[in-house]
């Protein structure tokens, strides 16, 4: 049990240090590195108490793709060199105080609804998808993915790829200049406009672009 | 202090969603970290989501996380190609001087 407490310590101070470091670094650069490392320490609190498969899918998903692709824009725009003016007095910078009490405020509301709530007793008893035991938990919840929640699953599918194609059109743009292979004019193109006959008369030679 | 239950998850939480609060208001930097701190509120979303599911035996909690995961995974593309075609565009993703629809 103390061993537990000393891991979930440990494990949930790095992720609160790296996610305040995610938003006051000044190097954009490592503001990911940090987001990375907030999502390997909560992955691993996931696996701690027992969601093994989303801690793993978490550290494929965020660190493996997410946080990747983060990095691959951060250093593809070159913004790692800006100056950061982070707290700095400037014209515009009337809404920090408002912000940093409206966070306040969010805050302590969260606490007190940590510290003052209870379940309702028919709660625990109404339960649908008890967790067996015997299985592992990758098991468990395939067994209902793929069964009770497969519309669910379609659908987020159907998000992917809509996010996907999106990103593909929006990125997507015709340069101009650039000479492209086009195969609907290669195959439809016919023997009279590549191939020109001409009757060569002696000692006279071929003219070609007249 | 010693035996971690649910409480303490749901504050570490509420630590890190508001850590994801205060990085969107207080940002003077470029829209990528906004971005970022986006991901942070959801991950703090996705551990009490988890939490819950593990404190009282429910597997629907574990669930929602992986679509949650999913619809954050498509939020951060989508977002990211949006500030690749503005900065090809103006130049710039600084947030003071996105200003083009005079918010």
């Amino acid at each position: 049990m103390i061993a537990h407490a000393i891991v979930f310590y440990i494990f949930s101070f790095i992720a609160i240090i790296s996610a305040i470091m995610v938003t006051v670094s000044r190097n954009t650069v490592h503001s990911v590195f940090f987001l990375i490392l907030d999502f390997i320490s909560i992955s691993c609190l996931f696996i701690m108490i027992g969601a093994e498969f989303l801690g793993m899918i978490m550290l494929i998903v965020y660190v493996g793709a997410v946080a990747v692709l983060f990095l691959f824009v951060v250093m593809m725009l070159n913004v790692a060199q800006q100056k950061n003016e982070w707290f700095n007095a400037s014209e515009s910078s009337s809404h920090i105080p408002v912000g940093l009490l409206v966070s306040l405020v969010i805050f302590f509301e969260l606490i007190i609804v940590i510290g003052g709530w209870k379940y309702k007793p028919e709660v625990l008893d109404s339960i649908s998808l008890n967790v067996d035991t015997n299985i592992t938990n990758t098991q468990s919840l395939g067994n209902v993915i793929y069964t009770d929640y497969i519309h669910l699953f379609q659908l987020s599918g159907m998000i992917l790829l809509v996010a996907m194609i999106g990103a593909i059109v929006l990125t997507f743009r015709q340069r101009s200049g650039v000479k492209r292979q086009s195969y609907i004019r290669q195959i439809s193109r016919e023997r009279n406009e590549g191939v020109e006959l001409v009757d060569v008369e002696t000692n006279k030679g071929v003219k070609i672009d007249a | 202090m010693l035996s971690i239950g649910l409480g303490h998850y749901l504050t570490l939480a509420a630590i890190i969603f508001t850590i994801g609060v205060v990085g969107i208001f207080l940002n003077r930097k470029n829209i990528i970290v906004i971005l970022m701190s986006i991901e942070l509120i959801l991950l703090a979303v996705n551990i009490n989501l988890v939490s819950f599911s593990i404190f009282i035996n429910d597997l629907s909690g574990q669930i929602f996380t992986l679509f949650i995961l999913t619809v954050a995974a498509a939020e951060a593309a989508i977002g990211l190609a949006i500030i690749v075609i503005y900065y090809r565009n103006s130049g710039t993703i600084r947030v003071e001087e996105i200003d083009k629809l005079k918010g």
